[in-house]
């Protein structure tokens, strides 16, 4: 199948009010990360609350920025799954021994 | 010559007589693109959470008010290039040719706005609060090599997503490329703004200075 067919079967995507949207929840979630620096948490527990926030942006520029939502189901399964499992690989050192971290910390 | 039964198969969604996710080859290529870098960015980025919470002394050199009001500037700025190539994809999708480069221009002057600001921030932290890739003056040193690693290797992602816009703008303008390039060019610099996502809230936002 040639590309110039595939671009004619442009996908029908989020319309311009949905990625607007979109736009503004990315926007909004910044806000409060920034809100949230001001509030000076413990570092391990904001590490988390921002790594949460971030997935979730993530998610929503691939899912309509990024079209994945309205492509075919077998190509969401082919890169996210493959990706989680890489990710979860790295992070395994990362809890590996759960005291280590702070055994490292100078004293 | 095949005969009919081998035309069959051949036809069948995993032979490769069609293509089984239903995109072409650019499209699928970029995907599998991007996986490989996030692997290559989660690499960086997990290495420094690992770094950040293990350093007692890691530096805060980002105080609200200017440093995190300009990186949140220029937050805002990457995530409306992104906006303005969602335009330029849907543009690209009506054959809008006008259209669609109107908004990919627009979003090459996102990309070089963040750019901009990228570097000044750069300047000013070298030049001003002496913090290199090396050493700084508030703790660990090893706070400039992730620092300039990662916002370095992002930065250096914009500006070849700049000249990537610039080449697909001019071809799409003149009727060489088609509108899946627009689209496969939308999903790098899609990327790059995701990317964005982790290192503004992980490196600034861990790093307020109260």
């Amino acid at each position: 199948m040639n590309t110039q067919n595939h671009a004619a079967e442009a996908h029908a995507g989020a319309s311009v009010g949905t990625n607007l949207a979109v736009w503004i929840g990315l926007v909004a979630i910044t806000f409060l990360e920034v809100f949230l620096a001001y509030e000076q948490l413990n570092p391990t527990l904001m590490l988390t609350i921002l790594v949460f926030l971030s997935v979730l942006k993530a998610a929503m520029i691939m899912a309509y920025f990024m079209h994945l939502k309205y492509e075919k189901f077998g190509l969401v399964l082919l890169l996210i799954p493959a990706t989680l499992f890489c990710l979860l690989m790295m992070f395994i050192f990362f809890f590996q021994e759960p005291g280590r971290m702070l055994l490292m910390r100078p004293h | 010559m095949h005969d009919v039964k081998t035309e069959v198969a051949l036809d069948s969604a995993w032979s490769g007589g069609k293509s089984p996710f239903a995109i072409g080859s650019k499209k699928l290529g970029m995907w599998l693109f991007i996986i490989s870098d996030t692997l290559t960015f989660s690499a960086l980025l997990v290495a420094y959470s690992y770094s950040r919470l293990t350093n007692p002394d890691w530096p805060r050199p980002f105080p609200i008010q200017p440093a995190i009001i300009f990186s949140t500037t220029m937050t805002i700025v990457l995530l409306a290039s992104s906006l303005t190539m969602v335009m330029a994809v849907m543009a690209a999708q009506r054959n809008d040719r006008k259209k669609t480069v109107m908004w990919m221009v627009a979003t090459m002057l996102g990309g070089l706005l963040f750019t901009g600001l990228h570097l000044t921030e750069w300047f000013n932290m070298i030049t001003k609060e002496h913090f290199t890739i090396t050493g700084n003056p508030e703790g660990t040193p090893l706070f400039g090599a992730v620092f300039f690693g990662i916002t370095g290797l992002h930065m250096t992602h914009v500006l070849i997503g700049v000249i990537y816009l610039g080449i697909v703008a001019v071809g799409y303008g003149r009727g060489k490329f088609s509108a899946e390039d627009v689209e496969v060019n939308g999903l790098y610099w899609h990327f790059v703004d995701l990317v964005w996502m982790f290192v503004f809230p992980m490196i600034y936002l861990m790093s307020v200075k109260y």
